[in-house]
């Protein structure tokens, strides 16, 4: 990105929020394999937890536990739509750092490749301790972002780059040629009869501790924390009753 | 919105969040619709004792509804002969088939109004609120 300044608010409704709205379908056509370590931390939560799925998407994670309640929330309303078939749960539009939760409130919140959209490191962690606050004392969340490290992605990322980056977001048109398996390099779509779309996403690629760090800055403690597959993950708790 | 959900929100404004007056939030002009689901009744036992059930009387007042018990229902109550009870079948009935499809949230500290439509209540603060 280079330029701090452009940071902030309003540079996320450009260039995360409106890119979002536009793509939701085509981006939930291709969101719906949980991953496994998101997917035993709502497997193991006992029968009747209450919790969050903030930047919810298109609702994978909701169809994982039905023996709990969720209430997910996305900035998208387009996403919300989709995401409001998972039963039990219940979906809201809100955004990250102005939640309608209740405050100390859940067992649980999973915030899934979220938080890496906000644009500086004073939003990123305004947005865990707004995650966190929503928790009781013993709650748990389960924070994803995507790692900086990725030499083994196709995306090729690695130590040493550029944190601060644009993600094309290609909706593919049958007009044109077709797109060779492995040198993507950007998620692809591909719709018929129509001409190639390309919409770009910020993001903040995680370092290693980064995560962590943020955590532990707006005063929670790390539970677990790790790596799988090109992201930083970490099961963070509050550490003081709010 | 199914009403079990409003048990959980508040004011997303960080000013109304540690006031009690921003919970619940005030159903105004509500279209309710019933959508049948499966009924859990597991899910209904364990709900229930984390729900704040003076906001949930509060709730069905205010949306007109019938009245709920004066206390929340004890496990004994949900089952019949090992089957669920009509109390748990109505509560079913309210918490999770009965939603708010459009109409506005208001904020009792604030008078802020949230706007639900096509069953999804959207929080998001205009700019200077925020
Ligand atoms: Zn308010």
């Amino acid at each position: 990105m280079g330029n701090v300044l452009k940071a902030g608010k309003q540079y996320e409704e450009t260039h995360v929020h409106e890119v979002y709205e536009q793509i939701a379908s085509h981006f939930s056509s291709t969101r719906y394999k949980p991953w496994p370590i998101i997917e035993r931390f709502l497997q193991e939560l006992p029968a009747g937890s209450i919790g969050l799925d903030i930047g919810c998407g298109n609702g994978k994670y909701l169809a994982v536990n039905p023996n709990v309640f969720i209430v997910g929330s996305d900035r998208s309303s387009n996403l919300a739509s989709i995401a409001l078939q998972h039963q039990p749960h219940s979906v809201v539009v809100a955004d990250i750092l102005d939640l309608p939760h209740r405050n100390g409130h859940f067992d649980f919140a999973i915030s899934i490749a979220v938080v890496h959209h906000l644009s500086t490191t004073e939003r990123r962690r305004e947005a865990i301790d707004s995650i966190l606050t929503t928790l009781q004392p013993d709650g748990r969340a389960l924070i994803y972002v995507w790692a900086l490290e990725q030499g083994s992605s196709r995306r090729g990322w690695s130590e040493g780059d550029e944190q601060d980056v644009m993600v094309p977001w290609v909706m593919k048109g049958s007009k044109k040629s077709k797109v060779t398996s492995g040198q993507a390099p950007s998620d692809q779509v591909v719709i018929h009869g129509v001409e190639d779309k390309t919409f770009h996403r910020y993001y903040h690629l995680y370092r290693k501790g980064e995560l962590e760090a943020d955590v532990k800055a707006v005063g929670g403690e790390i539970v677990e924390a790790g790596y799988e597959k090109d992201n930083w993950w970490a099961i963070a708790r509050p550490k003081d009753v709010k | 919105m199914k009403l079990l959900t409003l048990n959980f929100l508040t004011c997303a404004r960080k000013t109304c969040k540690s006031n009690a007056a921003a919970f619940p939030l005030h159903p105004k002009e509500a279209e309710l619709e019933q959508v049948e689901t499966d009924m859990n009744p597991l899910f209904i036992k364990n709900i229930l004792p984390r729900l704040d059930w003076e906001a949930m009387k509060t709730l069905t007042t205010e949306l007109g509804l019938p009245n709920l018990p004066a206390e929340t229902p004890s496990d004994e109550e949900l089952a019949t002969d090992g089957e669920p009870s009509q109390t748990a079948k109505d509560l079913h009935t309210l918490l999770m088939e009965t939603s708010i499809q459009s109409g506005k949230l208001v904020c009792g500290n604030c008078e802020h109004e949230y706007a639900v439509k096509e069953g999804i209540a959207n929080f998001l603060l205009p700019s200077h609120m925020v």
